[in-house]
């Protein structure tokens, strides 16, 4: 369903009904209610379209009045109305390539910023409150603002509308919400001489949606994670695997770096037993990137720092295994996080354990550092607190900027022996899952220690076999994009 | 064992109705702050980061310290004297207050005491399903190396899990003939550990099987003054390990069959 009001957005359709409902559901939610849903979103709209003459955003308005019921107009050529969709999908298309070409264009303008590229989040739930942090951040040397979500978003099957003030640790992801902080992030990257880039959370029940508002509105990296929602927010495995593959197509197409959310296996389970998971995860993901048509530049894969500090040699391994991500994935720019599980409130230890954090990110050459914030789990960072990251962050990548060039590790020493021991149970992981399957190996609980049923979960009844007219025109126009990025040729 | 309660006076300058923070002399009362105001960086904001200081009742304010965070948002890390100590001799904290022992001691203590082995019951009860408490504490490999109950030589322990309903928690520990009833709470959401306790307890009491067990409750949230308020025997919360739940437990036994006796 969410594909569908993916489609209704990118037709153009914004905005809410009298009740507040947006207009991509209250379409969709008609094709439901007629029971002809399944020829989509598209083959509907490009009926209507034909028969009155009328836009997709004012023949959604007139369903929202209960003015027209699209199965009752005149049946138009199919033909016709293929080459209708189509069109109506390539000016969206160049919508979306013309932000891709400004966001290239800044950064060619400002220079590109250099590795680790420093990532702070804000969560205030105010999206004007946002605003004041993100800018202050993004002046004292925030490369990238991620403005996480309000608790419960993920489970909404539509998007909020509109700007929002009250969120609960985080704010809503909305289209106006995106629009207003990339506006912001612009004036204080044209006034700093940087292009900051901006990232929000292409999860949940919406996730191809989110992803068009993020094409939209020039976000530059949004989490997409293959897996996460099974896990971590108990959504049917059939509809995020079905979600996650459109979102990704889009997210290609715009030139947005994803990032995968690996990391989150390892507060759930102990980072030095299950970091083969972590890997395996990260392979899937690549995968089902790869099947979107994206590019490997263009996938952040994740993983994290939460090794148990009172192990002896803890650093060590977190350094091998970062190495080891950094070796394998030799072209992602891949996401590395900070500790959290092992930041106790004690912030001065906590503030050296996010030294060696940032130590470990500078030396294996990742993209995405994410600040650790001494206070985690204390409360959503003061402005302080992530002045202070930025600092610790800015003053490694500084004064270790080339040694990782000036070192090469002991063959057959611990670190290699422990990429080793990671890549040989990682194998172990992915061969049981080739002979299981992928929902086999989520319905026993391999990831994260958390099992998951095939029909279980929510949001499986929002999947619905595609009937005999069903057409989105995106899917071949997003790949093709893609491959055309590839060879560098923007059309 | 130094179970009393340090009160070693240095130079005798300490009065412990008139405590004060302790920077590096007794009684400087030397305080560590850090904060920021919404205001630019300059000699302004720094004499207004001084008044901040004052206006909490600390003196002699230190501005070690700024810097801006944006154009009007200034950082300061400050220093202060408290002047007016308080009166640690009025404080009263419910606490489970107990020599705690090692595993060898209380094994020790319970032959001496005791003569047979302890037994304690435990679970994770209502619709809770985290075993994460109840296994820190009873599990052979214990927690942060503290071994669990099952370890002990003189414990013998029974975890049954998780989402034990309060009817068979009962059931099992009349049974088992046990000693202690532990139970740990980690959900809290809409106070959902402190029904699930008072119903235990109400049966408990209903069945008149409520002085027959000690009665422990556990848990991130749980206080001891908490588990008193719900008439538990004792509460233990963050920090606390097996070692702290069996030296309580059979210290607080010992009395009881002393008082019997």
């Amino acid at each position: 369903m969410t594909v569908e009001r993916s489609l209704c957005r990118l037709f153009g359709i914004d905005g809410v009904d009298a009740f507040g409902v947006p207009l991509a559901n209250v379409v969709v939610d008609h094709l439901l209610a007629k029971g002809v849903v399944e020829q989509g979103a598209a083959y509907w709209l490009a009926q209507a379209a034909l028969a009155t003459g009328l836009t997709p955003q004012a023949i959604a308005v007139s369903i929202a009045r209960g003015e027209v019921d699209l199965t009752s107009l005149e049946t138009q050529d199919p033909y016709a109305a293929k080459l209708w969709a189509d069109a109506e999908a390539e000016r969206a298309m160049q919508l979306i390539r013309a932000n891709r070409l400004v966001r290239e264009k800044k950064i060619q303008t400002h220079g590109e910023r250099p590795s680790p590229l420093l990532y702070a989040i804000v969560a205030t739930g105010n999206i004007y409150e946002d605003i004041v942090q993100a800018k202050a951040a993004a002046r004292q040397g925030a490369d990238v603002i991620a403005v996480i979500r309000t608790t419960g978003q993920s489970l909404l099957d539509y998007v909020p509308y509109g700007a929002t003030t009250q969120g609960f640790g985080g704010t809503s992801a909305t289209q106006e919400n995106f629009r207003l902080m990339r506006g912001a992030l612009d004036e204080t990257g044209d006034e700093q001489g940087r292009y900051i880039r901006l990232c929000n959370y292409c999860s949940g029940l919406c996730m191809p949606e989110i992803a068009v508002m993020g094409a939209l509105e020039r976000l530059d990296v949004m989490l997409n994670d293959a897996l996460y929602g099974i896990l971590f927010r108990d959504i049917n495995m059939q509809r995020t695997l079905i979600d996650q593959g459109f979102s990704r197509m889009i997210n290609g197409a715009a030139g947005i770096i994803i990032n995968t959310g690996e990391d989150n296996y390892l507060t759930t389970s102990d980072a030095l037993e299950a970091a083969h998971t972590v890997l395996a995860s990260q392979f899937i993901n690549e995968q089902f990137a790869l099947l979107a048509g994206m590019a490997e530049t263009q996938m952040g894969l994740g993983h994290a720092f939460e090794i148990d500090p009172d192990i002896k040699n803890s650093f060590v391994y977190e350094l091998a295994q970062a190495q080891m991500a950094r070796q394998i994935f030799p072209n992602a720019p891949l996401k590395y996080m900070p500790p959290t599980k092992y930041i106790t409130g004690n912030i001065f230890q906590g503030h050296v354990q996010d030294t060696l954090f940032n130590m470990v990110t500078v030396l294996t050459d990742q993209r995405f550092l994410l600040l650790g914030m001494m206070t985690e789990a204390i409360h959503t960072p003061h402005m302080s607190d992530r002045a202070h990251a930025i600092e610790n962050a800015r003053y490694i990548r500084r004064a270790m900027a080339d040694l990782a060039d000036e070192i090469e590790y002991r063959e057959g020493g611990i670190m290699e022996q422990r990429a080793q021991t990671v890549v040989t149970n990682a194998l172990e992981l992915l061969e049981n899952i080739r002979r299981d399957g992928l929902f086999r190996t989520l319905e026993m609980g391999q990831f994260a220690g958390i099992r998951r049923r095939r029909d279980g979960g929510k949001g499986l009844d929002g999947v619905v076999m595609k009937g005999d007219h069903y057409n989105n025109p995106f899917t071949d126009l997003f790949v093709r994009e893609q491959q055309d990025m590839r060879e560098g040729g923007s059309r | 064992m130094s179970c009393d309660r340090m009160e070693q006076q240095i130079a005798g300058t300490l009065d412990l109705t008139q405590v004060k923070p302790y920077g590096d002399t007794m009684n400087d009362g030397r305080i560590q702050l850090s904060f920021t105001l919404p205001i630019s960086d300059g000699d302004r904001a720094v004499e207004a980061a001084k008044e901040i200081v004052i206006s909490m009742g600390l003196s002699e304010p230190l501005i070690a310290w700024h810097q801006p965070l944006d154009h009007e948002f200034t950082h300061f890390v400050a220093y202060g004297s408290l002047q007016k100590g308080i009166d640690y001799t009025k404080i009263k904290v419910s606490s489970v207050e107990v020599c705690v022992m090692t595993m060898e001691e209380t094994d020790q203590f319970i032959r001496e005491q005791f003569g047979r082995k302890i037994k304690i019951i435990g679970a994770s009860t209502g619709t809770d399903a985290h075993t994460v408490g109840i296994d820190s504490i009873m599990n052979m490999k214990g927690y942060a190396g503290h071994y669990g109950l099952e370890r002990y030589a003189m414990i013998e322990a029974l975890n049954l899990g998780s989402q034990v309903a309060n009817e068979d928690f009962i059931r099992e520990a009349v049974a088992y003939d046990a000693d202690v009833m532990l139970v740990s709470q980690t959900v809290t959401q809409k106070d959902i550990h402190i029904h699930n306790i008072v119903e235990l307890v109400e049966l408990l009491e209903a069945e008149t099987l409520r002085d027959r067990f000690l009665l422990v409750i556990g848990g991130p949230r749980i206080t001891h003054e908490l588990a008193k308020e719900l008439g538990c025997d004792a509460g233990f919360g963050p920090g606390k390990y097996a070692g702290d739940v069996a030296s309580y437990v059979v210290t607080e036994l010992a009395k009881r069959w002393e008082a019997k006796r």
